[in-house]
């Protein structure tokens, strides 16, 4: 028994790699569970939304990229990430403008928004494909990573490492600020709390003289912000290719439902509790079973509960279970 | 809410609560714009007058109901169920398009404007039910009733603080967990938060023990004191005409007896037909 290479070997395959993919779900849960709230409808354009806000960073990488412009050890997308917000921002106003709009002014029943926004889903896989193409895309530059599975074992002499890859750090750093800003912003700040406000309770939140297409286009605003930044992150992490974040929708969806539809806490929660049971649900566990267990007991098969090929069949399962236990979700949403 | 049950579907499949948010939407209909306030005579602060009019396409609930308050008076409206009190409050808040009539606040008339305009315009509205929000604490609502505002809002909340000595101690706490009586006490308190020249209230006391309306009857009192005339729908219409300045009995949408609480109660009709004797 080796328990100490078995926690290496989980922390590069495991903890790791599903921390990374649990931010970057939860970004994309609190887009979604902002919609919800303010808007009311769940919006099945978001997905295809963090498409467009990646492929909008990418174009303005890829320019940078040619000017010679970079960051050093840290991927130029960064410093084109303000301009695919802005991008993303206009293009989510402009939505509004033309379609969601319309159906706000005649009170329309929010499932008629629902339906909606996968038609504006498909404009927006469209628009994607027609301006970036059907294939991977890769813009990731600058350092790999921060530390490889090589340093871990050169400075600690185990017979496993695990390494840190820069995309990996990125992304928690980056969820971490962004959600505090998030938080912050809900809370403290007039505007925030006028959004918290409008959510609650919309005629009394008129009454009180808050604008709510003003408390609309923020939200829309906040959730390009979102999506953009989740939408590049897992690019960074993985690839771009936007039938990827068309998929993605379903994991976030059960990130928002499993946390509770309209909690932000709980979309961050629940992103977590979802890209760990995906991870850990499709791992091959031999190796690390290997040092955890006595050599006797070693498996000889690969312990993988399930193909990753599957692994959207457990955001589907948890999603029905939460559903039928507990349709609140861990932080008491909406969804009553 | 209309709209959720109505087509040939029944509304079925659109309570899916993972889908849509079943918290209901506003049912204020906001116009794109609303039309200017003009100054207006000889009228009592606020008046309703000769108001006609009903929801939609409708028929008509009001006819020519005429309701009025000045300044450190407590105005209420009672009437048998039906009658249309709260409607006569609504068209004064303009939630009800008038067919005939006019609102005067302060010397204009606001006939025109829509109910945030009237906000503005200092019209306080408490409605009677979701009159708070009640995922947010009751500092916060405070902080959003009094949202227009530009200027220090401290000394305000203090104010109400001190007329509600229990929300002081509460204001961390969301508004939903509190009791009744004391959720009616946050309604009443973002309202005020705008400095509003008058404060309606719609049915202040419905649901809440006697115990509990007799304290609310007393903030109320206490509230005009300040000397901010007061309209108020009231069900319990014995104990609102005892505090009442002036008293108006609907029936069937208009005017069926007028007079201060005290003429009203010793009203031998007004007796007979509201009062149970």
């Amino acid at each position: 028994m080796e328990p100490i290479n078995a926690i290496v070997a989980l922390m590069n395959f495991v903890v790791i790699p599903a921390t990374a993919y649990g931010a970057q779900l939860a970004l994309g849960a609190l887009g979604v569970t902002l919609v919800y709230g303010i808007l009311r409808f769940s919006n099945f354009a978001h997905g295809d939304s963090m498409a467009f806000g990646a492929m909008a960073t990418i174009l303005f990488t890829w320019g940078l990229q040619a000017l010679g412009i970079s960051l050093g050890p840290i991927p130029t997308a960064l410093l084109a990430l303000p301009a695919g917000i802005i991008v993303t921002a206009l293009f989510l106003l402009g939505t509004d403008r033309v379609v969601y709009r319309f159906y706000r002014r005649q009170k329309a029943n929010p499932v008629i928004l629902v339906i909606v926004s996968i038609g504006v889903m498909f404009i927006y896989n469209g628009v994607v494909r027609l301006i970036v193409g059907p294939g991977d895309q890769f813009f990731d530059d600058g350092a790999r990573f921060i530390f490889t599975v090589r340093d871990f074992q050169a400075w600690t002499g185990l017979d496993e490492g695990f390494g840190l890859r820069t995309s990996q750090a990125i992304t928690l750093i980056t969820a971490v600020i962004v959600v505090a800003a998030l938080f912050w912003f809900l809370n403290r700040t007039r505007t925030g709390k006028s959004m918290r406000a409008f959510s609650d309770n919309e005629d009394l939140a008129l009454l009180s003289g808050i604008n709510p297409e003003r408390v609309v286009a923020v939200t829309w605003v906040i959730v390009a912000a979102l999506a953009t930044l989740a939408g590049v992150l897992y690019g960074l992490d993985k690839s771009f290719k936007p039938f990827t974040y068309f998929q993605l929708l379903l994991p976030i969806f059960a990130a928002a439902i499993v946390g509770g539809l309209g909690s932000p806490v709980g979309a961050i929660a629940g992103g977590f509790v979802i890209a760990f049971s995906e991870v850990t649900i499709t791992y091959a566990w031999k190796r690390v079973l290997a040092y955890a267990m006595p050599d006797s007991l070693e498996p000889s098969n690969l312990v993988q509960l399930l193909s990753t090929d599957y692994k959207f069949a457990v955001s589907f399962m948890i999603l029905v279970v939460v559903l039928l236990f507990r349709p609140t979700g861990l932080f008491k949403g909406k969804s009553v | 809410m209309s709209g959720a049950n109505d087509g040939p579907y029944g509304g079925r499949g659109v309570r899916d609560a993972s889908i849509v948010n079943p918290r209901a939407g506003g049912e204020l209909v906001t116009p794109e714009r609303s039309g200017d306030a003009t100054p207006a005579e000889g009228a009592p602060f606020l008046a309703g007058r000769g108001m006609t009019g009903g929801y939609g396409k409708g028929p008509d609930i009001l006819h020519d109901c005429t309701i009025s308050v000045n300044p450190g008076q407590i105005a209420v409206i009672v009437g048998p169920n039906g009658a249309g009190k709260s409607t006569a409050m609504k068209a004064i808040f303009g939630m009800l398009p008038l067919r005939e009539g006019s609102v005067v606040l302060d010397g204009q008339d606001i006939t025109a404007l829509s109910p945030q305009d009237r906000v503005k315009a200092g019209m306080g509205f408490v409605p009677q039910t979701n009159n708070i929000f009640a995922s947010m604490s009751v500092e916060e609502n405070l902080e959003m009733g009094a949202f227009i505002r530009q200027d220090d809002i401290r000394p305000t909340m203090e104010q109400v603080y001190d007329l509600f000595p229990i929300l002081r101690e509460k204001r961390h706490q969301h508004a939903g967990e509190l009791s009744g009586g004391q959720r009616q006490q946050v309604a009443v308190g973002r309202a005020l938060m705008t400095k509003p020249k008058v404060l309606m209230l719609d049915e202040p006391t419905a649901g809440v023990s006697p115990i509990v309306m007799d304290e609310l009857f007393d903030r109320i009192i206490e509230v005009s004191r300040t000397g901010i005339p007061i309209l108020m729908v009231e069900q319990n219409a014995r104990q609102a005409l005892e505090i009442a300045d002036r008293a108006y009995v609907l029936v069937q949408g208009a005017n069926a007896h007028t007079g201060s609480g005290r003429e009203l109660l010793a009203d031998p009709e007004v007796r007979r037909s509201f009062l149970g004797g």
